[in-house]
């Protein structure tokens, strides 16, 4: 399969697991468990960052869409794409490894705890990013840090659950650009 | 000039990034003159087109709890029906009617459109439910929604010719009067964004002695509601130490996690109400 027929198909599925399963979960008012933003997270390393960040904005903004109130995630997804270049290069274990692999995996970047602490971080960003655009106008500080703390471990367990449940074979490419 | 190109080429994607966070908090600063215009039209198309595909699944799930509802609402229809009343015997007396208009024939201000709920949220902070009636049903914006019960659910905001978004109670700018039933003390009711079911009546006076129990029905000062539907039952009182009102909470007597089929009141007095306060806002 083609990247770019994977990357769409990708993007249909999560949209759909985060609107009609996800978003009808409701844990507590204190959780709200997100799990599209793995869209960006899974994008091939060699992306374009622009590209990426277009990307990340129309994910956000199909996101809204269902929402009927445009912005609060586009704004999120755009933070996060932005953020992942510098996270990746920060993580990669030795120089010119992302080119050995296609996209971000545990595989690809040397274990689980880089790849957790990858995750974990963008997860947080999205979601104080997306929180504190939403409390605005309610303007409660406990209540924000206990949502976003709350909401991005439960993030952070999808992944992992994603991750185990549907594993990305990838094949090793030799580290020769 | 040539340092400029050079500037923005070195921080590309940094003015690129600045760019699209402007673009989306600018969407979300002056969602409502946008996004009537633009976004409306064709995103509401698309996600009810998807909703009501969902729907005819899920509400399968629902049908006992809609069932009972509808029972309800039912029996207190039925025991309005007017072959329940009887009219004095006035046969006895002959009486010869000078009246030329018949002063007691009604006319109908105020008719109920149902409508199927295609999506509807709880667990986000401004919360949205999509009916699948919209222009072509007759429905407008600015029409009152209520539940087979007919407890107050929230305003229709926008509209496709198949699909109504209604920004439900549980919305951060939803401002809906109600009013306590005991005393008849009027305020606004906000969300703050936390429990659904749960809502604040702001500005009540505390000279109004409201307890736990009391009921809270809807003004009927704007031409959304007609007077006395039903809102909520207060939950508790608290006292705000900033001004001299009390912030009453309730708990809705509509159950948002739960909502299947709805009704949008339709006024016939709405259009010429709202214009004649246009007229008063171009004169000031």
């Amino acid at each position: 399969m083609s990247n770019l027929v994977k990357n769409i198909v990708r993007f249909i599925l999560l949209m759909l697991v985060q609107v009609y399963v996800l978003d009808k979960i409701q844990l507590h008012q204190m959780v709200t468990p997100y799990l599209y933003f793995i869209f960006i997270l899974w994008l091939p390393f060699h992306m374009n960052r622009a590209l990426l960040m277009l990307l990340a904005f129309i994910l956000g903004f199909t996101l809204d869409g269902f929402r009927h109130h445009p912005g609060f995630h586009a704004a999120a997804c755009v933070l996060i794409a932005y953020i992942r270049p510098f996270l990746v290069n920060l993580l990669i274990p030795q120089e010119g490894a992302e080119t050995n692999y296609e996209e971000p995996s545990i595989q690809s970047m040397g274990g689980l705890v880089p790849y957790l602490f990858y995750a974990g971080l963008l997860s947080l960003l999205h979601h104080t990013w997306l929180f504190l655009l939403e409390a605005w106008q309610f303007g409660d500080a406990w209540y924000f840090l206990v949502k976003t703390l709350l909401s991005t471990a439960i993030s952070i367990l999808l992944i992992l659950a994603t991750e185990f449940l549907f594993s990305r074979k990838q094949k090793f490419r030799t580290n020769t650009i | 000039m040539r340092n400029i190109f050079l500037f923005i080429r070195r921080y590309f994607h940094f003015l690129l990034f600045i760019v699209l966070q402007i673009l989306c908090v600018y969407f979300i600063v002056s969602y409502s003159h946008y996004h009537k215009a633009a976004f409306g039209n064709f995103s509401n198309q698309m996600t009810g087109d998807i909703n009501r595909q969902y729907n005819k699944v899920e509400q399968y799930f629902h049908l006992k709890k809609s069932n009972d509802s509808l029972i309800i609402a039912n029996e207190r229809l039925y025991n309005l029906l007017r072959e329940n009343y009887e009219l004095p015997d006035s046969l006895p007396r002959t009486e010869v009617d000078t009246i030329i208009i018949d002063s007691l024939r009604q006319y109908r201000s105020i008719t109920y459109l149902n409508a199927k709920v295609v999506s509807n949220s709880v667990s986000t902070q401004n919360n949205f439910l999509v009916l699948y009636r919209g222009r072509k049903a007759g429905l407008r914006e600015g029409m009152g929604v209520v539940d087979p019960s007919r407890n107050v659910v929230g305003i229709i905001t926008e509209l496709t010719d198949e699909y109504a978004v209604v920004m439900s109670l549980l919305h951060k700018d939803s401002r809906i009067s109600g009013k306590l039933l005991k005393g008849g003390y009027t305020g606004t009711l906000i969300w703050d964004g936390k429990l659904p079911n749960l809502v604040t009546l702001t500005n009540i006076p505390k000279s109004a002695k409201p307890a736990v129990g009391d009921s809270v029905i809807t003004s009927g000062f704007s031409t959304t509601f007609p007077k006395g539907l039903l809102i909520g039952r207060v939950e508790g009182v608290y006292t705000d130490p900033s001004s001299n009102y009390y912030k009453v909470k309730l708990h809705t007597a509509a159950n948002f996690y739960n909502l299947q089929y709805v009704y949008a009141i339709d006024n016939k007095h709405q259009e010429a109400v709202n214009q004649i306060l246009d007229k008063l806002k171009k004169q000031q």
